[in-house]
């Protein structure tokens, strides 16, 4: 069997607060294999984005890692010191997130932000970069990129914007892109156009991606398998077809018929009632039990490990007997 | 058949967008006019929900403000209940008409005023067009308007950042209702919430619209519930209508090129393994659109005509290739 790419053991990220600390992300682990696209889905504020950005050792202070592990190719990376871990980032992993103008200097032309990130990562000359730089402005669709590599960010659209900060996380060759959110600020036209150019690359170049996204529509398109979040845990994780299409926990079940759809025409919604809970009040046992339509008397006092309960599938609900106590 | 309610008929709205005069007098430039919308026109029935969908910049947001009186047309006229709108109503008339209609915003926080307790945010139509409700009538009102979207009365003394996204809408909706109206502009009203708040929110204005016949323009960039929420839908493309029907012809049926490119780009959440078509280009800037149609350097099926000529919206369709029997390249 292949070894997983990245590893993640028991992560836990807190913040420690006046009021007592708040645990934003809450013994997480998940695994992606090479190449594969794990998509990471859940409402603003699950801890989606902080569990990417733990994982590229870039949380805030006062957050930090409080337990946990994050194993990339077999190193141990979540206790590396800065500069190491600054070598990881754009180099062994790519990043890409919801602002292009995160990524992008806008008072640089795109040449040389490119160029710089390339030649930081490779041993290339400055020719040769360049070079490289307008092959890659060419395969994310760029049109005319040889010209329009010395433009400045501003000079492009929102759309060709992203499709040079996908080139910038792919120009030292990954082998993981995180992406956050990266079509959140597109029209739906402009978004088919980043998602095609997005799988199409790494899939080229044997990248994995993780992609968080609070679209479950995004991760249909895109996932090989699939990991929802809610309020800091994970509810369920598995093969994107087998949650889309047959749910086992009660809030990715929810989450789905809440989604209106296309193909069909209902009167109502489902409606989950309430909202997620905020941090400093997530409450004992499953942290879905106020809002679960099947809550049981056990789910308000135990607290449901994510636990196997089919050969590719885990879940955290105490309706599946295999699952166990965290 | 009863008259619409609302008609809408060859609406226009330019910005004027030039640099400053003097500006304009040393480099000597043109001014330069943006076409916000252009010559737009439909009808709403009573009770029904007419959808405008369309991607950012296509107009959407122009044309509430347009219907609801917080911009002037260009050219065009807007009829509610048979009267005109664009005319200049007489004091006491425009009044009653203005009451009949409201609007709701993507952000309720910019619409709701951040220093005000929800209470006086709810009453405040109830001041404006009732005013001489006494205190605890219109105190008990607001009462059963926070019931009514799913609130507690006792909420009322709160102020709106100490509610979530969701419940702010629900806030904006009470005030909506306030002054009994029959006609709401909704622009973007769950665009901005999760989807599971999303649900609550649509199930909300569903269930409002059925107990007070409420008449809804509703416009969104998503597909998915604009389908789910309406009986007509408008399709813009740079500030033009390019097919209007019924939600079920629309989608099982899309004839003009730029609603089915739209459709195609919608992700395939029922992983029905259908193939998409990839998306041709982007949308030009509305500072100089192309001749002819607006989406011939997109379009598959664009000839000559379509580089010249504007169509029109025949049948629902403004496109000549469905106007020339065409539907291949
Ligand atoms: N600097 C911070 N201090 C305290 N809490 C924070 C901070 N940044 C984010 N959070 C909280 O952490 C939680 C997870 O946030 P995030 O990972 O951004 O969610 P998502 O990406 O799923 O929307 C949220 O409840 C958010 O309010
Ligand atoms: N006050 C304004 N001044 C100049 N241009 C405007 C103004 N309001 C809107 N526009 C322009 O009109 C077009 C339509 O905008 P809008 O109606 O907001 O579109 P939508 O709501 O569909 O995103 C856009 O190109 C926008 O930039
Ligand atoms: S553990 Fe209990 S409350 Fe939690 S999702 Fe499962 S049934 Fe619902
Ligand atoms: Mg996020
Ligand atoms: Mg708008």
């Amino acid at each position: 069997m292949t070894e997983p790419l990245l590893s993640v053991r028991g992560l836990t990220v807190e913040f420690p607060t006046r009021h007592g600390i708040l645990t934003a992300v809450e013994d997480i682990s998940f695994d992606i294999m090479p190449g594969e696209v794990l998509g990471m889905v859940g409402e603003s504020g699950a801890g989606k984005s902080m569990t990417g950005n733990a994982i590229i050792g870039l949380i805030e202070a006062p957050g930090r890692i409080a337990r946990g592990e994050v194993w990339l190719n077999g190193q141990r990376i979540d206790s590396l010191p800065p500069e190491a871990m600054r070598a990881i980032r754009g180099r062994r992993i790519g990043m890409i997130f919801q602002d292009p103008l995160t990524s992008l200097n806008p008072l640089y032309r795109i040449s040389d932000q490119l160029i710089e990130t390339i030649r930081t990562h490779l041993p290339l000359s400055q020719d040769a970069a360049r070079k490289r730089a307008i092959g890659l402005l060419d395969d994310v669709g760029i049109p005319d990129a040889a010209r329009r590599i010395d433009d400045y960010p501003h000079q492009f659209s929102g759309g060709m914007r992203q499709r040079v900060v996908i080139a910038l996380a792919l120009c030292a060759e990954p082998d993981l892109v995180i992406a956050d959110e990266p079509t959140t600020a597109l029209d739906v036209s402009v978004q088919a156009q980043i998602i095609d150019v997005m799988k199409e690359l790494c899939a080229e170049r044997g990248a994995a991606i993780l992609l968080v996204t609070h679209d479950m529509g995004v991760i249909a398109e895109t996932a090989d398998r699939v990991a929802v979040m809610y309020a800091g845990r994970l509810a369920e994780v598995g093969p994107v077809r087998d949650v889309i299409l047959a749910a086992r926990h009660p809030y990715t079940a929810g989450l789905m018929g809440a989604i209106p759809r296309l193909g069909e025409n209902l009167v109502r919604l489902n409606q989950i009632p309430g909202a997620m809970p905020r941090l400093s009040a997530i409450p004992p046992g499953c942290p879905f039990n106020p809002r679960c339509p099947r809550v049981m008397d056990h789910c308000r006092s135990h607290r449901p490990a994510l636990s196997p309960i089919e050969p590719a599938r885990k879940v955290a609900c105490w309706l599946y007997p295999e699952v166990t106590e965290a | 058949m009863t008259a619409p309610l609302l008609d809408v008929r060859n609406l226009s709205r330019d910005f004027d967008v030039s640099r400053p005069w003097l500006n304009r007098k040393l480099e000597g430039l043109e001014k330069v006019y943006l076409k916000a919308v252009q010559d737009v026109s439909f009808s709403v029935n009573r009770g029904e929900t007419f959808a405008l969908v369309g991607e950012s910049g296509s107009g959407k947001s122009t044309i509430a403000r347009l219907i609801v009186g917080l911009l002037t047309p260009s050219a065009g006229e807007i009829f509610f209940d048979g009267q005109s709108l664009a005319q200049g109503l007489s004091g006491a008339e425009a009044r009653r008409l203005r009451r009949r209609f409201q609007m709701i915003f993507q952000d309720p926080l910019a619409s709701l005023n951040p220093r005000w307790r929800v209470t006086d945010i709810i009453a405040e139509p109830l001041r404006v067009f009732e005013g001489g409700m006494p205190a605890p009538a219109r105190r008990q009102r607001v009462g059963e308007l926070l019931t009514l979207v799913g609130m507690a009365p006792e909420d009322g003394v709160k102020f709106p950042h100490q509610f979530s996204g969701g419940q702010r809408q629900r806030i904006a909706i009470a005030r909506a209702l306030a002054a009994n109206p029959d006609f709401i502009v909704c622009d973007e009203p769950t665009s901005a919430l999760d989807v599971s708040v999303q649900a609550q929110i649509l199930n909300l204005m569903k269930k409002l619209q059925q107990e007070f016949g409420l008449t809804y323009v509703f416009i969104s960039h998503n597909l998915q519930v604009v389908r789910h929420m309406a009986n007509q839908i408008g399709v813009l493309y740079l500030g033009r209508l390019v097919e209007v029907g019924t939600p079920a012809r629309l989608f099982e049926a899309p004839r003009h090129p730029y609603t089915r490119m739209l459709l195609d780009a919608v992700p395939d959440i029922e992983m029905t393994g259908r193939r998409r078509k990839k998306v041709e280009g982007e949308i030009p800037s509305p500072l100089s659109p192309p001749s002819g149609c607006p989406f011939h350097p997109r379009c598959p099926l664009a000839n000559d005509r379509g580089r010249r000529e504007m169509p029109l919206l025949l049948d629902g369709v403004a496109c000549h290739a469905v106007e020339e029997g065409r539907t291949r390249p």
